[in-house]
């Protein structure tokens, strides 16, 4: 195992100062990955791929685009042949019912807490140990890495009955941080961060900031972060979209009095009220509506992410 | 600190060149050897304390009897609860349901990934948008998907039977039969889940050097005998990885089937048509109170789980050998 400090190469050498390194590292995998796409497709799509790929993204889309159409129709019209097709104007009325049955506002507030804690802290652990997996040598490294990835496959039952005790012990149950505490980490953003910044981080940036005299503390802050931090954000957004979709553990953590958007959906959907088929797709367009949002907004961020490299093994 | 407050007081001494302080190298040394494991810290412990940790006491508990009410008495049983499992008929229809409705939704899944990445990846008008509606229903919760779902799934008034009868097929209770509710879960985690996995495959697919295409083409391969013979091989890790990934899943099966179900879902049906494993588990522990049998449930999951993966990685090995013989 050589020290990192030791091999500094003419061409780290001639590397700029710190501050300036990071910026235009984080710019130099850019071109590289445009060019790949300028290439990519030798062929033209001809008229069936279109047709394929139009008709996949509209039954992609037409379940969503149906919740908001049952979402604004009354009760008895959803309950007709031919069901409804096109948007009614029942919306706020529903909405009135959906929010004060269900806790709504209290889940929507809720599931925004959790998923936000739950997204930075493991984001911020994820980066720091894919980085040290990544580009720091140390003893048993990729052992480690091993153990990492096989934790990945231990499935969330196997949990749930402990920490439920645990939680019951506590008096946590109903309480967020029994959802918040046990996701505060995920294997899966540790292998992600890792493959992220193997690629994205030249080492000779790290070897520079060390000849330099920087604590690894240093270079974490001005070599590492900014470099990482498309893969974070990456990594954030399906963090969150997890996070917030989480269903098993929350059920059982949680009760309807102090719900996450997916526990009250559950009550909705369960029968207990008089299942109003209209208040339930209104409940459901309210529990997707904010992460669709953000798909619209940043999509092309998270799709662009996702095919740049999230598992290339 | 302390040796820039020195020159700043006695004016006149010539500032100290960067020597090596002793006890700087040694900090400096501890830095270098001591950080990469201060970063992987918090994931393992963490992992220990909400992931390792409840894996052996669930081990633990699995061998006691214990009641929801009272989880912290425990009475010891020994391989009661495995046993008693093993001659449960309701655990071996679990396992049923996980395996066909696990087959049911990830194979097609995968398959139409693969070919959709493949399409994905030809040079498109507006891919930008399509990608995105592709991975549109990952962001959507199971919960709002499901409930979704089981309307469209209605017998009565929902649209999927409303279509089947226009073209002139009866109306199916798709609740009610064994494979139409299976067919129904998996719809809905095919749903979910494909466009993901495209995107996944197409991230690979992008990767593959394209004078593999451009020789292949030459050898005057069609677009179907480069696809089967440069871009498959070429993502074989990855598709092995989705693989992986979407049994753990299946296996796991549990927010679908148990809301497809309205109040009936955490038996799986009224005839436990499509209880999973992962419902059976909740069923015994949070509805019968059993802790203890829940809990032999997760740990044989866990142990199938590992089987598959040996099974998985035998087979690799295997493809691996004959192809370098």
């Amino acid at each position: 195992m050589t020290t990192p400090a030791t091999p500094a190469t003419p061409a780290t050498q001639a590397t700029p100062a710190v501050p300036s390194g990071p910026a235009t590292a984080a710019h130099r995998p850019r071109p590289r990955a445009r060019a790949r796409t300028g290439a990519r497709g030798l062929h033209g799509a001809g008229p069936l791929t279109y047709a394929i790929l139009v008709l996949v993204a509209f039954v992609s889309l037409f379940p969503l685009y149906w919740t908001l159409v049952g979402a604004s129709t009354s009760s008895t019209r959803i309950a007709q042949t031919p069901p409804p097709l096109l948007p009614g104007g029942n919306l706020w009325h529903n909405l009135d019912i959906a929010w004060n049955q269900v806790h709504l506002g209290q889940a929507l507030l809720n599931s925004t807490v959790v998923a936000g804690c739950v997204t930075v802290s493991t984001v911020l652990f994820a980066t720091l140990a894919g980085f040290a997996f990544a580009k720091l040598p140390f003893r048993g490294r990729s052992a480690l890495l091993t153990l990492v990835v096989a934790t990945m496959t231990v499935p969330a039952q196997l949990s749930v009955i402990p920490l439920y005790q645990v939680m019951a012990k506590l008096h946590w149950t109903d309480q967020l941080q029994s959802v918040i505490l046990p996701n505060l980490v995920a294997a899966f953003g540790v292998f992600f961060m890792r493959q992220f910044l193997a690629e994205a981080l030249p080492i000779e940036l790290v070897e520079a900031a060390r000849v330099d005299g920087a604590s690894s503390l240093r270079i974490l802050r001005s070599v590492v972060l900014p470099i990482a931090r498309p893969g974070m954000a990456v990594l954030g957004m399906l963090v969150f979209v997890q996070s917030w979709n989480d269903f098993f553990w929350p059920l059982i953590a949680l009760s309807q009095s102090n719900p996450t958007v997916q526990v009250a959906l559950a009550g909705l959907g369960g029968g207990s009220y008089d299942s109003d088929q209209a208040v339930i797709l209104t409940g459901a367009l309210l529990g997707t509506a904010p992460l669709l949002l953000v798909f619209a907004l940043l999509g092309k961020h998270i799709v662009g992410g996702i095919t740049a490299g999230a598992v290339k093994s | 600190m302390l040796d820039e407050a020195v020159p700043a007081t006695t004016v006149g001494v010539p500032r100290p060149a960067p020597p090596p302080h002793p006890w700087r190298t040694r900090l400096y040394r501890w830095d270098v050897k001591g950080s990469p494991y201060a970063y992987i810290a918090p994931f393992f412990l963490c992992f220990a304390a909400f992931g390792l940790f409840p894996l052996i006491y669930t081990a633990w508990v699995s061998l006691h009897s214990v009641d929801l009410q009272t989880s912290d008495q425990l009475q010891w049983r020994g391989f009661g609860n495995y046993t008693r499992l093993l001659h449960d008929d309701l655990f071996w229809n679990a396992l049923r349901n996980t395996f066909t409705i696990g087959v049911m939704s990830t194979v097609p899944q995968l398959l139409m990934a693969l070919g959709l990445a493949h399409l994905l990846n030809y040079r498109l008008r507006g891919r930008t948008f399509l990608r995105i509606a592709m991975l549109a229903p990952y962001a959507t919760s199971i919960a709002a998907a499901t409930l979704v779902f089981s309307l469209l799934f209605g017998r009565d008034y929902g649209m999927i039977n409303w279509l089947l009868g226009q073209v002139g097929i009866g109306h199916i209770d798709w609740e009610a039969g064994t494979w139409s509710s299976q067919i129904a879960v998996s719809t809905i985690v095919t749903w979910r889940w494909t466009g993901y996995n495209a995107l996944i495959y197409l991230a690979a697919m992008q990767a593959v050097p394209h004078d593999l295409y451009e020789a292949a083409a030459l050898d005057g391969a069609s677009r179907w005998q480069q696809f089967r013979h440069v871009t498959v091989p070429a993502i074989r890790p990855t598709v092995l990885f989705t693989v992986l990934v979407s049994t753990i899943g299946a296996t796991q099966l549990f927010g679908e089937p148990l809301l497809f179900g309205g109040s009936t879902g955490h038996s799986g049906g009224s005839a436990h048509q499509y209880q999973t494993l992962g419902l059976y588990l909740y069923d015994q522990g949070w509805y019968s109170f059993h802790l203890g049998r829940a809990a032999a449930v997760a740990w044989t999951m866990l142990l199938l789980l590992l089987a598959i993966g040996a099974v998985n990685l035998a087979f690799a090995r295997y493809r691996r050998a004959k192809e370098g013989s």
